[in-house]
Protein backbone atom coordinates (compact mmCIF):
# COMPACT_ATOMS: atom_id res chain seq x y z
CA UNK A 1 0.00 0.00 0.00
CA UNK A 2 1.52 3.95 -0.85
CA UNK A 3 2.45 5.23 2.54
CA UNK A 4 0.01 8.43 3.14
CA UNK A 5 2.57 10.84 3.49
CA UNK A 6 3.68 9.87 -0.36
CA UNK A 7 0.26 11.99 -1.91
CA UNK A 8 1.38 14.66 0.33
CA UNK A 9 2.94 16.83 -2.69
CA UNK A 10 0.47 15.41 -4.69
CA UNK A 11 -2.32 17.00 -2.37
CA UNK A 12 -0.32 20.08 -2.33
CA UNK A 13 0.22 20.38 -6.59
CA UNK A 14 -3.69 19.19 -6.78
CA UNK A 15 -5.26 22.91 -6.87
CA UNK A 16 -2.62 24.23 -8.79
CA UNK A 17 -2.86 21.64 -11.47
CA UNK A 18 -6.46 22.39 -11.99
CA UNK A 19 -6.22 26.10 -11.71
CA UNK A 20 -4.27 25.63 -14.98
CA UNK A 21 -6.26 22.99 -16.59
CA UNK A 22 -9.19 25.66 -15.71
CA UNK A 23 -7.85 28.40 -17.25
CA UNK A 24 -6.92 26.62 -20.36
CA UNK A 25 -9.93 24.90 -20.93
CA UNK A 26 -11.85 28.55 -20.24
CA UNK A 27 -9.60 30.13 -23.00
CA UNK A 28 -9.67 27.38 -25.38
CA UNK A 29 -13.28 26.93 -25.25
CA UNK A 30 -13.64 31.17 -25.51
CA UNK A 31 -11.60 30.54 -29.02
CA UNK A 32 -14.16 28.21 -29.75
CA UNK A 33 -17.18 30.29 -29.34
CA UNK A 34 -15.75 32.94 -31.29
CA UNK A 35 -13.66 30.80 -34.65
CA UNK A 36 -16.84 28.28 -34.82
CA UNK A 37 -19.69 28.47 -37.70
CA UNK A 38 -22.77 26.71 -36.12
CA UNK A 39 -24.30 28.74 -33.66
CA UNK A 40 -25.02 25.45 -31.09
CA UNK A 41 -21.95 24.54 -31.12
CA UNK A 42 -21.00 28.08 -30.22
CA UNK A 43 -23.98 28.50 -27.60
CA UNK A 44 -22.25 24.51 -25.59
CA UNK A 45 -18.86 26.19 -26.04
CA UNK A 46 -19.95 29.73 -24.27
CA UNK A 47 -21.41 26.64 -21.35
CA UNK A 48 -18.14 25.10 -21.31
CA UNK A 49 -16.40 28.84 -20.35
CA UNK A 50 -18.95 29.57 -17.79
CA UNK A 51 -18.04 26.05 -16.24
CA UNK A 52 -14.36 26.47 -16.29
CA UNK A 53 -14.72 29.92 -14.84
CA UNK A 54 -16.98 28.52 -11.84
CA UNK A 55 -14.42 26.09 -11.41
CA UNK A 56 -11.85 28.47 -10.75
CA UNK A 57 -13.93 30.61 -8.31
CA UNK A 58 -14.75 27.02 -6.72
CA UNK A 59 -10.94 26.82 -6.11
CA UNK A 60 -10.86 29.87 -4.29
CA UNK A 61 -13.58 28.37 -2.11
CA UNK A 62 -16.14 30.83 -3.76
CA UNK A 63 -18.58 28.30 -3.52
CA UNK A 64 -21.42 30.38 -3.91
CA UNK A 65 -20.06 32.49 -6.40
CA UNK A 66 -19.41 29.51 -8.76
CA UNK A 67 -22.75 28.20 -8.05
CA UNK A 68 -24.03 31.22 -8.84
CA UNK A 69 -22.49 31.30 -12.09
CA UNK A 70 -23.59 27.97 -12.79
CA UNK A 71 -26.70 27.96 -11.85
CA UNK A 72 -27.92 31.79 -13.16
CA UNK A 73 -25.19 31.86 -16.26
CA UNK A 74 -24.64 28.00 -17.68
CA UNK A 75 -28.45 26.81 -16.08
CA UNK A 76 -30.46 29.59 -17.44
CA UNK A 77 -29.61 32.13 -19.83
CA UNK A 78 -27.49 30.35 -22.20
CA UNK A 79 -30.39 27.56 -22.15
CA UNK A 80 -32.91 30.39 -23.47
CA UNK A 81 -30.02 31.71 -25.71
CA UNK A 82 -29.52 27.62 -26.97
CA UNK A 83 -33.58 27.32 -26.91
CA UNK A 84 -33.86 30.16 -29.28
CA UNK A 85 -31.35 29.24 -31.44
CA UNK A 86 -32.81 25.61 -31.96
CA UNK A 87 -36.28 27.46 -32.13
CA UNK A 88 -35.20 29.41 -35.33
CA UNK A 89 -33.16 26.51 -36.80
CA UNK A 90 -29.84 28.67 -37.67
CA UNK A 91 -27.75 26.78 -40.08
CA UNK A 92 -23.92 27.17 -39.99
CA UNK A 93 -22.77 30.84 -40.56
CA UNK A 94 -22.02 31.66 -43.99
CA UNK A 95 -18.59 31.16 -45.16
CA UNK A 96 -16.64 34.69 -47.02
CA UNK A 97 -14.37 36.81 -45.52
CA UNK A 98 -14.73 40.08 -43.58
CA UNK A 99 -15.22 43.45 -45.06
CA UNK A 100 -12.55 46.31 -44.62
CA UNK A 101 -14.74 48.50 -42.46
CA UNK A 102 -15.33 45.46 -39.91
CA UNK A 103 -11.62 44.79 -39.98
CA UNK A 104 -10.39 48.16 -39.02
CA UNK A 105 -13.36 48.64 -36.65
CA UNK A 106 -12.58 45.05 -35.37
CA UNK A 107 -8.63 45.86 -35.14
CA UNK A 108 -9.31 49.02 -33.23
CA UNK A 109 -12.13 47.23 -30.58
CA UNK A 110 -9.84 44.05 -30.29
CA UNK A 111 -6.51 46.68 -29.60
CA UNK A 112 -8.96 49.53 -26.96
CA UNK A 113 -9.99 45.62 -25.01
CA UNK A 114 -6.66 44.53 -25.10
CA UNK A 115 -5.36 47.34 -23.40
CA UNK A 116 -7.76 47.32 -20.91
CA UNK A 117 -7.11 44.22 -19.85
CA UNK A 118 -3.98 44.74 -19.76
CA UNK A 119 -4.00 47.59 -17.78
CA UNK A 120 -6.03 45.23 -15.01
CA UNK A 121 -4.12 42.86 -15.30
CA UNK A 122 -0.84 44.76 -14.45
CA UNK A 123 -2.72 46.35 -11.54
CA UNK A 124 -3.61 43.22 -9.52
CA UNK A 125 -0.51 40.67 -10.61
CA UNK A 126 2.08 41.19 -8.31
CA UNK A 127 0.10 42.70 -5.33
CA UNK A 128 -2.50 39.93 -5.06
CA UNK A 129 0.27 37.25 -4.03
CA UNK A 130 1.30 39.64 -1.39
CA UNK A 131 -2.12 41.29 0.14
CA UNK A 132 -4.39 39.02 2.67
CA UNK A 133 -6.76 36.82 0.90
CA UNK A 134 -10.17 37.25 2.21
CA UNK A 135 -10.88 33.86 3.41
CA UNK A 136 -15.04 35.36 3.44
CA UNK A 137 -14.54 35.93 -0.52
CA UNK A 138 -17.63 34.13 -2.79
CA UNK A 139 -19.63 32.74 0.27
CA UNK A 140 -22.99 33.12 1.19
CA UNK A 141 -23.10 35.18 3.89
CA UNK A 142 -20.35 37.79 2.25
CA UNK A 143 -22.23 37.59 -1.24
CA UNK A 144 -25.81 38.29 0.95
CA UNK A 145 -23.60 40.91 2.86
CA UNK A 146 -22.88 43.27 -0.15
CA UNK A 147 -26.05 42.36 -1.81
CA UNK A 148 -28.19 43.59 0.64
CA UNK A 149 -25.87 46.13 2.43
CA UNK A 150 -23.41 48.55 0.31
CA UNK A 151 -24.66 47.79 -3.39
CA UNK A 152 -28.35 47.60 -2.29
CA UNK A 153 -30.01 50.49 -4.83
CA UNK A 154 -27.75 49.65 -7.81
CA UNK A 155 -28.91 45.99 -7.26
CA UNK A 156 -32.36 46.96 -7.34
CA UNK A 157 -31.78 49.82 -9.79
CA UNK A 158 -30.52 46.62 -12.07
CA UNK A 159 -33.28 44.25 -11.09
CA UNK A 160 -35.52 47.02 -12.64
CA UNK A 161 -34.00 47.40 -15.71
CA UNK A 162 -34.18 44.10 -16.50
CA UNK A 163 -37.90 44.04 -15.67
CA UNK A 164 -38.39 47.09 -17.85
CA UNK A 165 -36.64 45.24 -20.19
CA UNK A 166 -38.90 42.16 -20.18
CA UNK A 167 -42.03 43.94 -20.23
CA UNK A 168 -40.83 45.57 -23.29
CA UNK A 169 -40.17 42.51 -25.16
CA UNK A 170 -43.53 41.67 -24.00
CA UNK A 171 -45.29 44.51 -25.25
CA UNK A 172 -43.42 44.13 -28.71
CA UNK A 173 -44.30 41.11 -29.29
CA UNK A 174 -47.74 41.30 -28.54
CA UNK A 175 -48.36 44.46 -31.17
CA UNK A 176 -46.52 42.28 -33.97
CA UNK A 177 -49.09 39.39 -32.87
CA UNK A 178 -51.98 41.47 -33.40
CA UNK A 179 -50.93 43.06 -36.70
CA UNK B 1 -5.98 20.21 1.36
CA UNK B 2 -3.87 17.28 2.93
CA UNK B 3 -3.22 13.79 2.11
CA UNK B 4 -5.88 11.62 4.31
CA UNK B 5 -8.70 14.10 3.25
CA UNK B 6 -7.48 13.55 -0.59
CA UNK B 7 -8.01 9.85 -0.34
CA UNK B 8 -11.02 10.04 1.79
CA UNK B 9 -12.63 12.10 -0.84
CA UNK B 10 -11.71 9.96 -3.44
CA UNK B 11 -12.62 7.07 -1.50
CA UNK B 12 -16.40 8.80 -0.86
CA UNK B 13 -16.76 9.82 -4.38
CA UNK B 14 -16.00 5.93 -5.54
CA UNK B 15 -17.97 4.39 -3.02
CA UNK B 16 -20.96 6.72 -3.70
CA UNK B 17 -21.08 6.52 -7.58
CA UNK B 18 -20.70 2.83 -7.97
CA UNK B 19 -23.62 2.76 -5.27
CA UNK B 20 -25.81 4.88 -7.16
CA UNK B 21 -24.91 3.29 -10.56
CA UNK B 22 -25.59 0.07 -9.18
CA UNK B 23 -28.52 1.02 -7.88
CA UNK B 24 -29.88 1.66 -11.30
CA UNK B 25 -30.28 -1.57 -12.40
CA UNK B 26 -32.24 -2.58 -8.50
CA UNK B 27 -34.75 0.38 -9.44
CA UNK B 28 -35.37 -0.93 -12.77
CA UNK B 29 -36.12 -4.36 -11.60
CA UNK B 30 -38.84 -2.79 -8.98
CA UNK B 31 -40.22 -0.69 -11.32
CA UNK B 32 -40.83 -4.10 -13.66
CA UNK B 33 -41.68 -5.81 -11.02
CA UNK B 34 -44.01 -2.95 -9.35
CA UNK B 35 -45.94 -2.52 -12.76
CA UNK B 36 -46.67 -5.86 -13.10
CA UNK B 37 -47.80 -6.20 -9.25
CA UNK B 38 -49.92 -3.22 -9.85
CA UNK B 39 -51.53 -3.68 -13.33
CA UNK B 40 -52.52 -8.04 -12.14
CA UNK B 41 -49.49 -9.69 -13.94
CA UNK B 42 -46.94 -10.88 -13.81
CA UNK B 43 -43.83 -8.57 -14.78
CA UNK B 44 -40.29 -9.94 -15.85
CA UNK B 45 -40.33 -13.53 -13.67
CA UNK B 46 -37.87 -15.93 -15.76
CA UNK B 47 -34.29 -14.83 -15.16
CA UNK B 48 -33.04 -16.23 -11.57
CA UNK B 49 -35.24 -15.80 -8.67
CA UNK B 50 -38.39 -13.66 -9.07
CA UNK B 51 -36.74 -12.65 -12.15
CA UNK B 52 -33.97 -10.37 -9.97
CA UNK B 53 -31.27 -10.89 -13.13
CA UNK B 54 -33.40 -9.92 -15.42
CA UNK B 55 -31.38 -6.03 -15.07
CA UNK B 56 -28.35 -8.27 -15.95
CA UNK B 57 -29.76 -9.94 -19.02
CA UNK B 58 -30.72 -6.12 -19.72
CA UNK B 59 -27.26 -4.70 -19.10
CA UNK B 60 -25.49 -7.41 -21.23
CA UNK B 61 -27.60 -6.57 -24.01
CA UNK B 62 -27.18 -3.18 -23.80
CA UNK B 63 -24.01 -3.44 -24.31
CA UNK B 64 -23.77 -5.94 -27.47
CA UNK B 65 -26.60 -4.29 -29.28
CA UNK B 66 -25.45 -2.49 -32.29
CA UNK B 67 -24.36 1.37 -31.46
CA UNK B 68 -25.51 3.17 -34.73
CA UNK B 69 -25.15 6.59 -35.24
CA UNK B 70 -27.50 7.95 -38.04
CA UNK B 71 -25.70 9.50 -41.49
CA UNK B 72 -27.40 12.68 -40.87
CA UNK B 73 -26.32 13.67 -37.68
CA UNK B 74 -24.12 16.61 -35.80
CA UNK B 75 -21.94 14.31 -34.79
CA UNK B 76 -19.75 15.53 -32.09
CA UNK B 77 -22.75 16.80 -30.00
CA UNK B 78 -24.59 13.29 -30.50
CA UNK B 79 -22.04 11.85 -29.33
CA UNK B 80 -21.69 14.20 -26.26
CA UNK B 81 -25.06 14.29 -25.10
CA UNK B 82 -25.45 11.11 -23.08
CA UNK B 83 -22.67 11.88 -21.19
CA UNK B 84 -23.76 15.68 -20.03
CA UNK B 85 -27.16 14.00 -18.88
CA UNK B 86 -25.41 11.55 -17.03
CA UNK B 87 -22.45 13.79 -15.65
CA UNK B 88 -25.19 16.34 -14.37
CA UNK B 89 -27.08 13.75 -12.71
CA UNK B 90 -24.23 12.35 -10.64
CA UNK B 91 -22.65 15.82 -9.93
CA UNK B 92 -25.74 16.82 -7.66
CA UNK B 93 -24.65 13.48 -5.34
CA UNK B 94 -21.50 15.58 -4.22
CA UNK B 95 -23.35 17.18 -2.16
CA UNK B 96 -25.95 14.48 -0.83
CA UNK B 97 -25.24 14.30 2.98
CA UNK B 98 -26.12 10.41 3.30
CA UNK B 99 -24.74 10.26 6.81
CA UNK B 100 -23.59 12.09 9.77
CA UNK B 101 -20.12 11.14 9.83
CA UNK B 102 -17.53 8.24 10.11
CA UNK B 103 -14.63 8.28 12.01
CA UNK B 104 -11.73 6.61 10.90
CA UNK B 105 -8.60 6.30 12.14
CA UNK B 106 -9.12 8.93 14.84
CA UNK B 107 -10.57 11.35 12.68
CA UNK B 108 -13.89 12.56 11.99
CA UNK B 109 -14.92 12.25 7.77
CA UNK B 110 -18.16 13.91 6.92
CA UNK B 111 -20.27 11.55 4.85
CA UNK B 112 -21.47 13.86 1.96
CA UNK B 113 -18.16 14.27 -0.52
CA UNK B 114 -18.27 18.02 -0.75
CA UNK B 115 -19.64 19.67 2.77
CA UNK B 116 -19.99 23.57 0.85
CA UNK B 117 -21.55 26.68 2.48
CA UNK B 118 -23.61 26.82 -0.96
CA UNK B 119 -24.72 22.58 -1.11
CA UNK B 120 -28.32 22.85 -1.33
CA UNK B 121 -28.11 25.21 -4.41
CA UNK B 122 -25.45 23.30 -5.89
CA UNK B 123 -28.33 20.15 -6.55
CA UNK B 124 -30.04 23.35 -8.28
CA UNK B 125 -27.19 23.93 -10.62
CA UNK B 126 -26.98 20.42 -11.44
CA UNK B 127 -30.14 19.94 -12.43
CA UNK B 128 -30.34 23.10 -14.44
CA UNK B 129 -27.16 21.60 -16.30
CA UNK B 130 -29.09 18.55 -17.24
CA UNK B 131 -31.44 20.29 -19.18
CA UNK B 132 -28.56 20.72 -22.00
CA UNK B 133 -27.94 16.74 -22.54
CA UNK B 134 -31.78 16.27 -23.16
CA UNK B 135 -31.21 20.18 -25.11
CA UNK B 136 -28.53 18.63 -27.41
CA UNK B 137 -29.76 14.98 -27.79
CA UNK B 138 -32.31 16.66 -29.89
CA UNK B 139 -30.81 18.84 -31.55
CA UNK B 140 -28.04 17.11 -32.82
CA UNK B 141 -30.11 13.96 -33.62
CA UNK B 142 -31.47 16.46 -36.81
CA UNK B 143 -35.05 14.61 -36.54
CA UNK B 144 -38.02 16.22 -35.74
CA UNK B 145 -39.50 14.15 -33.64
CA UNK B 146 -35.99 13.99 -31.10
CA UNK B 147 -35.84 18.22 -31.68
CA UNK B 148 -39.68 18.49 -30.46
CA UNK B 149 -38.80 16.39 -27.65
CA UNK B 150 -36.13 17.94 -26.51
CA UNK B 151 -37.91 21.31 -26.87
CA UNK B 152 -40.36 19.98 -25.12
CA UNK B 153 -38.21 18.44 -22.49
CA UNK B 154 -36.13 21.37 -21.61
CA UNK B 155 -39.19 23.89 -21.36
CA UNK B 156 -40.95 21.72 -18.87
CA UNK B 157 -37.68 21.06 -16.73
CA UNK B 158 -37.40 24.95 -16.84
CA UNK B 159 -40.17 25.66 -15.59
CA UNK B 160 -40.54 23.23 -13.15
CA UNK B 161 -37.37 24.45 -12.08
CA UNK B 162 -38.69 27.55 -10.61
CA UNK B 163 -41.40 25.54 -8.56
CA UNK B 164 -38.55 23.54 -7.21
CA UNK B 165 -36.28 26.37 -6.29
CA UNK B 166 -39.12 28.38 -4.36
CA UNK B 167 -39.68 25.47 -2.36
CA UNK B 168 -36.09 25.20 -1.26
CA UNK B 169 -35.40 28.70 -0.51
CA UNK B 170 -38.64 28.09 1.78
CA UNK B 171 -35.91 25.76 3.52
CA UNK B 172 -33.45 27.83 3.54
CA UNK B 173 -35.35 30.43 4.72
CA UNK B 174 -36.64 28.61 7.36
CA UNK B 175 -33.33 26.80 8.32
CA UNK B 176 -31.19 29.54 7.66
CA UNK B 177 -28.69 27.86 6.37
CA UNK B 178 -27.50 26.78 2.80
CA UNK B 179 -25.11 23.62 4.48
CA UNK B 180 -27.71 19.96 4.06
CA UNK B 181 -25.96 18.81 6.79
CA UNK B 182 -27.07 21.64 8.95
CA UNK B 183 -30.46 21.30 7.42
CA UNK B 184 -30.43 17.51 8.76
CA UNK B 185 -28.97 19.00 12.03
CA UNK B 186 -31.98 21.04 13.29
CA UNK B 187 -34.62 18.98 11.96
CA UNK B 188 -33.07 16.35 14.12
CA UNK B 189 -33.02 18.91 17.37
CA UNK B 190 -36.46 19.65 16.85
CA UNK B 191 -39.58 18.63 14.10
CA UNK B 192 -39.08 17.91 10.58
CA UNK B 193 -39.47 20.19 8.47
CA UNK B 194 -42.41 19.07 6.75
CA UNK B 195 -44.81 19.82 9.85
CA UNK B 196 -43.82 23.86 9.60
CA UNK B 197 -43.89 23.50 5.62
CA UNK B 198 -46.05 21.49 4.73
CA UNK B 199 -47.00 23.35 1.51
CA UNK B 200 -43.24 23.82 0.33
CA UNK B 201 -43.38 19.72 0.93
CA UNK B 202 -45.92 19.19 -2.36
CA UNK B 203 -44.56 21.55 -4.25
CA UNK B 204 -41.01 20.08 -4.37
CA UNK B 205 -42.90 17.01 -4.88
CA UNK B 206 -44.60 17.55 -8.02
CA UNK B 207 -42.04 19.48 -9.20
CA UNK B 208 -39.55 16.31 -7.80
CA UNK B 209 -41.64 14.21 -10.85
CA UNK B 210 -41.12 16.89 -13.32
CA UNK B 211 -37.90 17.23 -12.78
CA UNK B 212 -37.75 13.26 -13.77
CA UNK B 213 -39.70 13.33 -16.44
CA UNK B 214 -41.90 10.48 -15.03
CA UNK B 215 -45.44 9.86 -15.43
CA UNK B 216 -47.49 11.99 -14.98
CA UNK B 217 -45.16 14.47 -16.56
CA UNK B 218 -43.17 12.11 -19.14
CA UNK B 219 -44.44 14.69 -21.89
CA UNK B 220 -40.55 14.45 -23.12
CA UNK B 221 -41.32 10.87 -24.32
CA UNK B 222 -44.97 10.75 -25.26
CA UNK B 223 -44.97 8.08 -27.56
CA UNK B 224 -47.91 8.16 -29.08
CA UNK B 225 -46.66 11.71 -30.30
CA UNK B 226 -42.92 12.12 -30.54
CA UNK B 227 -42.16 8.16 -30.68
CA UNK B 228 -39.53 8.25 -28.19
CA UNK B 229 -38.74 12.49 -27.56
CA UNK B 230 -35.38 13.35 -27.42
CA UNK B 231 -33.62 9.65 -27.61
CA UNK B 232 -35.34 8.90 -30.97
CA UNK B 233 -32.51 8.25 -32.74
CA UNK B 234 -29.92 6.88 -29.75
CA UNK B 235 -29.27 2.80 -29.16
CA UNK B 236 -27.39 0.60 -27.18
CA UNK B 237 -24.98 2.13 -24.91
CA UNK B 238 -26.17 6.36 -25.47
CA UNK B 239 -29.52 5.14 -24.71
CA UNK B 240 -28.50 3.33 -21.74
CA UNK B 241 -26.88 6.24 -20.56
CA UNK B 242 -30.04 8.63 -20.93
CA UNK B 243 -31.98 5.90 -18.94
CA UNK B 244 -29.51 5.80 -16.29
CA UNK B 245 -29.61 9.46 -15.99
CA UNK B 246 -33.40 9.26 -15.33
CA UNK B 247 -32.88 6.70 -12.46
CA UNK B 248 -30.04 8.89 -10.95
CA UNK B 249 -32.31 12.09 -10.96
CA UNK B 250 -34.98 10.54 -9.72
CA UNK B 251 -32.57 8.84 -6.34
CA UNK B 252 -31.71 12.90 -6.52
CA UNK B 253 -35.09 13.79 -6.11
CA UNK B 254 -36.00 11.58 -3.19
CA UNK B 255 -32.92 12.22 -1.75
CA UNK B 256 -33.72 16.39 -2.08
CA UNK B 257 -37.35 15.62 -0.11
CA UNK B 258 -36.18 13.61 2.05
CA UNK B 259 -32.93 15.86 3.40
CA UNK B 260 -34.83 19.10 2.96
CA UNK B 261 -38.32 18.00 4.35
CA UNK B 262 -38.17 14.50 6.23
CA UNK B 263 -35.26 14.78 8.76
CA UNK B 264 -32.57 13.44 6.18
CA UNK B 265 -30.59 10.97 7.44
CA UNK B 266 -31.25 11.72 11.25
CA UNK B 267 -32.22 8.95 13.83
CA UNK B 268 -35.36 9.63 15.78
CA UNK B 269 -34.03 10.06 19.58
CA UNK B 270 -36.41 6.94 20.61
CA UNK B 271 -34.57 4.71 18.72
CA UNK B 272 -30.79 6.16 19.20
CA UNK B 273 -31.52 6.77 22.92
CA UNK B 274 -32.48 2.93 23.75
CA UNK B 275 -29.77 1.42 21.47
CA UNK B 276 -27.11 3.34 22.87
CA UNK B 277 -25.65 4.31 19.31
CA UNK B 278 -22.62 6.97 18.90
CA UNK B 279 -19.66 6.92 16.16
CA UNK B 280 -19.36 4.64 13.45
CA UNK B 281 -22.51 2.68 14.23
CA UNK B 282 -24.46 5.89 14.41
CA UNK B 283 -23.18 6.68 11.12
CA UNK B 284 -24.12 3.35 10.08
CA UNK B 285 -27.64 3.67 11.62
CA UNK B 286 -28.39 6.85 9.71
CA UNK B 287 -27.45 5.21 6.45
CA UNK B 288 -29.94 3.05 6.75
CA UNK B 289 -32.35 5.69 8.28
CA UNK B 290 -31.59 7.89 4.92
CA UNK B 291 -32.26 5.00 2.43
CA UNK B 292 -35.12 3.80 4.40
CA UNK B 293 -36.64 6.97 3.53
CA UNK B 294 -35.56 7.37 0.17
CA UNK B 295 -36.61 4.05 -0.86
CA UNK B 296 -40.36 4.99 0.33
CA UNK B 297 -40.34 7.85 -2.33
CA UNK B 298 -38.31 5.89 -4.77
CA UNK B 299 -41.45 3.71 -4.85
CA UNK B 300 -43.55 6.08 -4.95
CA UNK B 301 -42.36 7.69 -8.13
CA UNK B 302 -43.38 4.35 -9.35
CA UNK B 303 -46.14 3.77 -7.88
CA UNK B 304 -47.46 6.72 -8.99
CA UNK B 305 -46.05 6.22 -12.48
CA UNK B 306 -48.22 2.81 -12.99
CA UNK B 307 -51.32 4.61 -11.72
CA UNK B 308 -51.94 8.04 -13.20
CA UNK B 309 -52.43 9.02 -16.97
CA UNK B 310 -50.12 11.48 -18.56
CA UNK B 311 -50.87 15.30 -18.62
CA UNK B 312 -51.73 17.03 -21.69
CA UNK B 313 -48.75 19.87 -22.91
CA UNK B 314 -50.99 23.08 -21.94
CA UNK B 315 -52.27 21.41 -18.70
CA UNK B 316 -48.65 20.30 -17.84
CA UNK B 317 -47.53 24.04 -18.26
CA UNK B 318 -50.56 24.82 -16.80
CA UNK B 319 -49.49 23.01 -13.69
CA UNK B 320 -46.23 24.57 -13.54
CA UNK B 321 -46.99 28.16 -14.26
CA UNK B 322 -50.14 28.95 -12.37
CA UNK B 323 -50.22 26.53 -9.28
CA UNK B 324 -46.72 25.36 -7.96
CA UNK B 325 -44.96 29.26 -8.65
CA UNK B 326 -47.76 30.81 -6.74
CA UNK B 327 -47.76 28.39 -3.86
CA UNK B 328 -44.23 28.58 -3.86
CA UNK B 329 -44.08 32.10 -3.47
CA UNK B 330 -46.83 31.98 -0.71
CA UNK B 331 -44.87 29.30 1.37
CA UNK B 332 -41.88 31.22 1.50
CA UNK B 333 -43.85 34.25 2.78
CA UNK B 334 -45.30 31.74 4.95
CA UNK B 335 -41.81 30.25 6.14
CA UNK B 336 -40.83 34.40 6.45
CA UNK B 337 -43.91 34.59 8.63
CA UNK B 338 -43.06 31.67 10.72
CA UNK B 339 -39.20 32.90 10.92
CA UNK B 340 -40.31 36.76 11.73
CA UNK B 341 -43.36 37.39 12.95
CA UNK B 342 -43.82 33.98 15.25
CA UNK B 343 -40.18 33.85 16.17
CA UNK B 344 -40.66 29.76 14.85
CA UNK B 345 -37.51 27.76 14.49
CA UNK B 346 -37.12 23.99 13.33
Amino acid sequence: MIPLAALFPLAIALPRIAFWGLAAVAVLAALGVVLHRNPVVEALFLVVVLLAVAGIYALMHAWFLAVLQVIVYAGAIVVLVTFVIMLLNLGPEARGGPGVLTVVLGALLALGLAGLVGRAAAGFGPRAAGAAWNPQFGRVAAMGKALFGAWFWPFEVVSLALLAALVGAVVVAKRRLEE
Amino acid sequence: MDAVLLVATVVKVTVIVLAMVSLVPILTWVERRGSGIIQLRLGPNRVGPFGLFQPLADGIKFFFKEDIVPPFVHRPTYVLAPGISLCAAILALAVLPLAGSFEVAGRTIPAAIADVDAGVLLLLAASGLGVYGILVAGWSSNNKYSLMGGLRSSSQMISYELGLSLAVISVLVFCGTLRPVEIVEKQAAGLWNVVFLPVGFLVLLVAGFAETNRLPFDLPEAESELVGGYHTEYSSMKFSMFFMAEYVNMIVSAALLVTLFLGGYSVPAFIRGPLGLTGNLLAAAELLSFALKVGFFLWFFVWVRWTLPRFRFDQLMGIGWKVLVPLGFLNIAWAAFLVAVLGVTP
